[in-house]
């Protein structure tokens, strides 16, 4: 039944907009993840060159090469870019319809 | 002790009272047994209580130590926060054998023999496939009974090689079984560490959980998420701590359902295969076995049932309110459901270990430990499945469940009930993240040593993280990220679902064919029998024919002078005259 609140199928009714449904929000949020990874890519990179200065150091490497300058941050981007494509490619092979058992 | 119940009963026997509770009344009792468990449990103490002899064997019911008693902690926990949830809409069958198998996940864990552990082993089998068949649907049904199957086979294998390992050693203690090398060890151990293995999903093992976990009712896959899986990895903890083949399945477990996530559709089978590779880190940890390592893994065994309780309750809120939890057919909900979304985020940012909450403290002990035994192959494989859980449960589920393209679904928020059960899971996730020295890491099985807030620790994870949300941005913007599409994928239950189901179809078919021409052969040839016989014995047969009194009375008169030509024939000559 339709009423106030509910629709005629039962569900509720939407009043207004709401937080996302402007886009300039989902900008700002990207906005925000740049400058965040922006700096940390740099205070890794300034740590790097103090480590070699002797100075001080904010992250000490268990490895060598596990203590290059924004190690992490490459590996992170790369290993999520890595899995999607990977997972894109596992789909090729073993993606079937929803009912595929039921049959 | 004796004389007195083992924690487990507690809620075990508890359940029985259920059914026959209706409203305010169920709820209370239900909530009061984790309650009165966890008192009797902390009232114990450490020590081994219920000592009983039997055939020979002496069984040790209730063994407490720090591994068992954090782990009895947690499952007390799980217990209540899933009860709470489940007070809206859940049927008293849901509560009783949520109880019962609460209570053997208790009973297992505090077991001090192998005997006593098969015995609870299999009463998490039956008590946890009602919570999928309460579903009440076809294919909860169907999904119930693989998954039945499987968990009592699992119990099978467990057997076998407990009544192995008693004959070979006498013994049913169960202590460490493992031998650290892979192939040095017996029948008995083999077999104890593979029926352990399918509870705790190893690879290829695995799929009753991915199939039967997204069939459970919403609260179901709730209590089902907490306790099976763990007590395998307790088992695992408790008999093959240091087992090097665990390092590499570990890994394994970690990296393949990574993949499948990402292409999955059914936000609760997404959780599945998140489990699996959750539960790939605590394998691991406990085969590098050092003590921080069995330390990260219990640590992440207490965190994963709270965060993964979290979002399968978030999720389970979601199948409540809308019916479905498929990608392809939500987002958006946050409008309706803000604050669900706001309690899963925080269950997603837990399981992808970002710094203050809980994934953090734990998972990163195991990466460490890793390092420290210098397995750094390994290391760099559970730092690229670490980037995979962002995608999959850090990203997937809060993004497509309820922050995506808006589906329209416009419903209600999460019932108060649901909410408080998870807004005590994210507190619990929150409270372990940001003060791990206050509860988690004093009560795990051996010091710990581990600083999780270094700046070091800090920096590298916020990078991966941060690095791993900008990669998904821009495939996102790119549209290179999977489309979410209704579909089911293959893995290794095909071979049992279609390939061996074909298999015995075709077997019954080859077995059908073979009986139709048996019995049309032997159709066949009865209809000759009856026709030759019809032939000579029917109306118009030779044998049936009814003859004239005349034709007897000559064949009598023949058969007469045949036996009087026959008794001359015999009969001497001598004989014949009498002599003069």
């Amino acid at each position: 039944m339709a009423s106030d609140t509910h629709d005629a199928g039962g569900r509720v009714k939407d009043r207004g907009r709401h937080y996302f449904d402007d886009p300039k929000r989902w900008k700002r949020l990207i906005a925000i993840l740049i400058v965040v990874c922006g700096v940390l890519f740099a205070l890794d990179f300034v740590n790097f060159l103090q480590q070699r200065m002797g100075w001080w150091e904010l992250r000490h490497p268990e490895r060598d090469w596990e203590g290059l300058p924004s190690f992490y941050a490459v590996y992170g981007f790369l290993a999520y870019t890595a899995i999607v494509y990977t997972a894109k490619l596992l789909r090729k092979g073993v993606m079937r319809d929803e009912d595929y058992y039921d049959r | 002790m004796i004389g007195s119940l083992p924690p487990a009963a507690v809620m075990i026997l508890g359940a029985l009272l259920v059914p026959l509770l209706r409203g305010r009344a169920r709820t209370g009792w239900v909530l009061l047994l984790p309650a009165a468990s966890l008192a009797a449990l902390l009232a114990l103490g450490e020590g081994e209580f219920g000592q009983v002899s039997i055939f020979s064997y002496e069984l040790t019911l209730v063994r407490i130590d720090g591994l068992s008693r954090i782990f009895g902690w947690l499952f007390h926990i799980a217990a209540f926060i899933g009860l709470i949830f489940a007070r809206r809409g859940g049927s008293a069958l849901e509560d009783a054998s949520a109880l019962v198998y609460a209570g053997a996940a208790i009973g297992a864990v505090q077991a001090g023999d192998l005997i006593t552990l098969f015995v609870f082993w299999e009463l998490l089998a039956l008590s946890s496939v009602f919570l999928v068949w309460a579903r009440g649907t076809e294919r909860s049904y169907r999904a119930g009974i693989r998954y039945l199957i499987v968990q009592v086979g699992s119990g099978v294998v467990l057997l076998a090689g407990i009544i192995a390992h008693a004959r070979a050693t006498g013994s049913v203690a169960f202590g460490h079984l493992g031998t650290g090398t892979l192939g040095t060890g017996t029948l008995g151990t083999n077999l104890i560490l593979l029926g352990i293995g399918i509870k705790a999903a190893f690879p290829l093992l695995h799929n009753w959980l991915t199939d039967a976990y997204p069939e459970a009712t919403y609260s179901g896959a709730v209590f089902l998420s907490a306790f099976t899986t763990k007590v395998a990895v307790y088992a695992l903890a408790r008999g093959y701590q240091g087992e090097d083949l665990l390092i590499w399945v570990g890994v394994l477990m970690t990296m393949f359902p990574i993949f499948y996530a990402v292409i999955e559709n059914d936000l609760r089978r997404v959780l599945g295969y998140s489990m699996i590779n959750q539960i790939g880190f605590m394998v691991c940890g406990v085969g590098i076995g050092t003590e921080m390592a069995v330390n990260g893994a219990v640590a992440h065994a207490f965190n994963d049932v709270l965060f993964k309780g979290l979002l399968f309750m978030s999720t389970g809120a979601l199948l409540y309110r809308t019916g479905t939890t498929k990608c392809s057919e939500l987002g958006g909900l946050y409008k309706s459901m803000p604050k669900t979304a706001a309690l899963c985020v925080i269950g997603a940012a837990s399981i992808s270990a970002f710094p203050l909450f809980s994934g953090f403290v734990s998972k990163s002990m195991v990466m460490a430990a890793a390092l420290e035994q210098n397995l750094d192959i390994v290391w760099l494989f559970l730092l690229f499945a670490s980037a995979g859980v962002l995608h999959h449960a850090g990203i997937k589920i809060p993004f497509y469940g309820f922050f995506g393209p808006d589906s329209g679904i416009r419903t209600k928020e999460a019932p108060t009930s649901m909410l408080i059960a998870m807004g005590m899971a994210a507190f619990l996730c929150v409270f372990n993240g940001t003060f791990p020295t206050w509860f988690l890491y004093p009560n795990l099985p051996y010091a710990v040593t581990y600083e999780p807030f270094t700046s070091a620790h800090v920096i590298s994870q916020l990078q991966l993280l941060f690095f791993a949300v900008l990669a998904f941005v821009w495939l996102r913007l790119s549209d290179r990220e999977p489309h979410e599409l209704p579909s089911t994928n293959l893995d290794a239950d095909w071979f049992y679902r279609r390939f061996g189901r074909g298999l015995a179809l075709a077997g019954g078919g080859v077995a059908s064919r073979l009986r139709a021409a048996i019995a049309a052969r032997t159709v066949v040839a009865a209809g000759d029998v009856i026709g030759s016989a019809r032939r000579y014995m029917g109306p118009s047969g030779v044998l049936g024919r009814t003859w004239p009194t005349g034709v007897s009375v000559i064949w009598v008169a023949i058969l007469l002078l045949v036996f009087l030509l026959l008794y001359y024939a015999t009969t001497p000559v001598t004989n014949a005259l009498p002599p003069p």
